[in-house]
């Protein structure tokens, strides 16, 4: 019974830890933001205003689905010059830069 | 009497020596863009100084920078449409115009008297009087197919005989711009070149202008001797269509390094740096490398290549031998090299750290590090000995 009820709880502790969103900390924020105006923007803008990579401002992305763009951020877009990121960052930084897109990047 | 006379003679003298500048040449000085703050600083490489710092540039990333014949102004592509030129002398922005919406680039006139600059928005080309940046010539790119907008203009150089070369990005053409019978542009307009030229080259004798393409293999090729002949397809094997890596930063195609008739070419998805026969444009060699390399940057003397790499390997150069095709030295010069400019004799090497924050001299025959210089995320280098340079 004892034994059960442990593993129960280490269960829902890996339950846990594999759906949770992490929010990346400070300074990997600071990271990921230096990453998105500089690398990010070598194609997209340094101000999100698009260049050869499409504009990626609030407006340009309103009515997108967060879905497809953390999909395109992670693995790319076939035939165009866009690369996935999955191999250098984690899906929580990912969805982070996403959700910094939509809401608008650089700040107004 | 006299010695009155003698008096304010060397009274005028002396306050004609302070109201004047001391006279010097511009020769040894150049531009390092702060592209982030949107300022430049100008330096000077017999010093290793920097002896100015201008603002109010605008949206300097992916900016670029060309100079007048004699040396004396830079002209600075923004990426904002800002075009700005410099006077390296007074170290004063003489003139600046918004020409354009989002830019990338631009190209001096075989004579000086032109400045040519490709934008995305609008899509196509201006071109401006070098000496009062007014307008002589708006060349509008071909329109989309839906009619909303034209295609986005890339890979300007200047060639020989008076001419501006470029690629249209969306619909997959290359024109060339003759101004040599006045200022209403003689065009010429290669279509189906291949799919999406993103950037372009001219060889470094003016003869031929070649686009890479994202959308397919090789490269488009237009022999400018030979323009009837039209645009060839090589290099078959160079290109994205067998991506093995994904490319973080795609590779610089201007000022390929060519030494003892082989072209040392960045390749695309591949860490690897291509060696072509400038000659047959068939590949020869191929030499393994750290990342995905960004510029590949011959030394004067064409002996050795300096290469920059891609995000995340983008604190690292290495250098090769051309002669035996090997990588001779692994330097780490810190965060984030995004480029390097020789002095024109090759006595020293300039290379920009952006997030280290400064500009760093070396010494590329003894591999070893001069000095450096504190820089605000520095970009692109140039110097302004590039005025006598085709394609720069």
């Amino acid at each position: 019974m004892k034994v059960y009820r442990h593993a129960v709880i280490v269960a829902a502790l890996l339950l846990i830890c594999t759906t949770a969103v992490a929010t990346p900390d400070a300074t990997r924020q600071a990271q990921l933001e230096h990453l998105l105006s500089q690398d990010c923007g070598a194609c997209h803008g340094l101000h999100m205003t698009g260049g050869l990579g499409p504009e990626l401002t609030r407006t340009a992305l309103a009515g997108k689905s967060r879905d497809s763009l953390i999909a395109t951020v992670s693995h790319g877009r076939p035939d165009t010059a866009m690369p996935g990121w999955a191999p250098l960052l984690s899906p929580d930084d990912i969805r982070w830069l996403v959700d910094l897109l939509l809401q608008g990047y650089p700040t107004p | 009497m006299i010695r009155s006379l003698l008096l304010s003679a060397a009274t005028g003298l002396l306050l004609s020596a302070c109201v004047q500048p001391p006279l010097r040449g511009t020769g040894d000085l150049g531009v390092v863009v702060e592209r982030a703050t949107g300022s430049v600083q100008i330096i000077e490489s017999d010093t290793r100084t920097a002896l100015a710092r201008l603002e109010g540039f605008g949206d300097l990333s992916h900016a670029s920078v060309v100079f007048s014949r004699d040396q004396r102004y830079a002209y600075v592509f923004g990426r904002d449409g800002g075009l700005s030129k410099i006077d390296l002398l007074t170290r004063r922005i003489d003139h600046r115009v918004i020409q354009g919406g989002n830019s990338i680039g631009g190209a001096i006139s075989q004579d000086g008297k032109l400045i040519a600059v490709s934008n995305y928005v609008p899509g196509g080309v201006k071109v401006f009087d070098a000496k009062t940046l007014q307008l002589v010539a708006d060349i509008p790119a071909t329109p989309l197919a839906d009619g909303s907008k034209r295609s986005r203009v890339v890979g300007l150089v200047d060639a020989p005989g008076q001419r501006f070369v470029f690629s249209l990005f969306d619909t997959g053409e290359i024109w060339t711009a003759d101004f040599s019978q006045g200022s209403t542009p003689r065009i010429s307009r290669f279509t189906d070149i291949g799919q999406q030229p993103y950037d372009a080259l001219i060889t470094p004798d003016g003869r031929y202008y070649m686009a890479g393409l994202f959308g397919e293999d090789g490269m488009a090729q237009l022999d400018l001797w030979h323009p009837e002949r039209g645009v060839q397809r090589v290099l078959g094997d160079y290109g994205r269509g067998h991506v093995k890596l994904p490319v973080y930063k795609m590779p610089h195609l201007e000022g390929w390094a060519v030494a003892d008739n082989q072209a040392f070419v960045p390749a695309v998805g591949h860490h690897q740096v291509l060696v072509m026969d400038s000659r047959t444009w068939k590949q020869t060699a191929v030499i393994p490398v750290a990342g995905q390399p960004v510029f590949v940057t011959s030394r004067p003397d064409g002996r050795q290549l300096w290469v920059n790499f891609a995000y995340p390997d983008n604190d690292r150069v290495q250098v090769i031998d051309s002669e035996t095709r090997s990588v001779i030295a692994d330097l780490r010069p810190g965060p984030a090299v995004l480029h390097m400019e020789f002095t024109a004799r090759g006595d020293q090497l300039w290379l920009s750290l952006r997030d280290g924050g400064q500009v760093q001299v070396w010494d590329p025959y003894r591999l070893t590090l001069l000095g450096s210089l504190p820089a605000t995320a520095p970009s692109g280098i140039f110097f302004s000995s590039r005025a006598q340079k085709m394609g720069y």
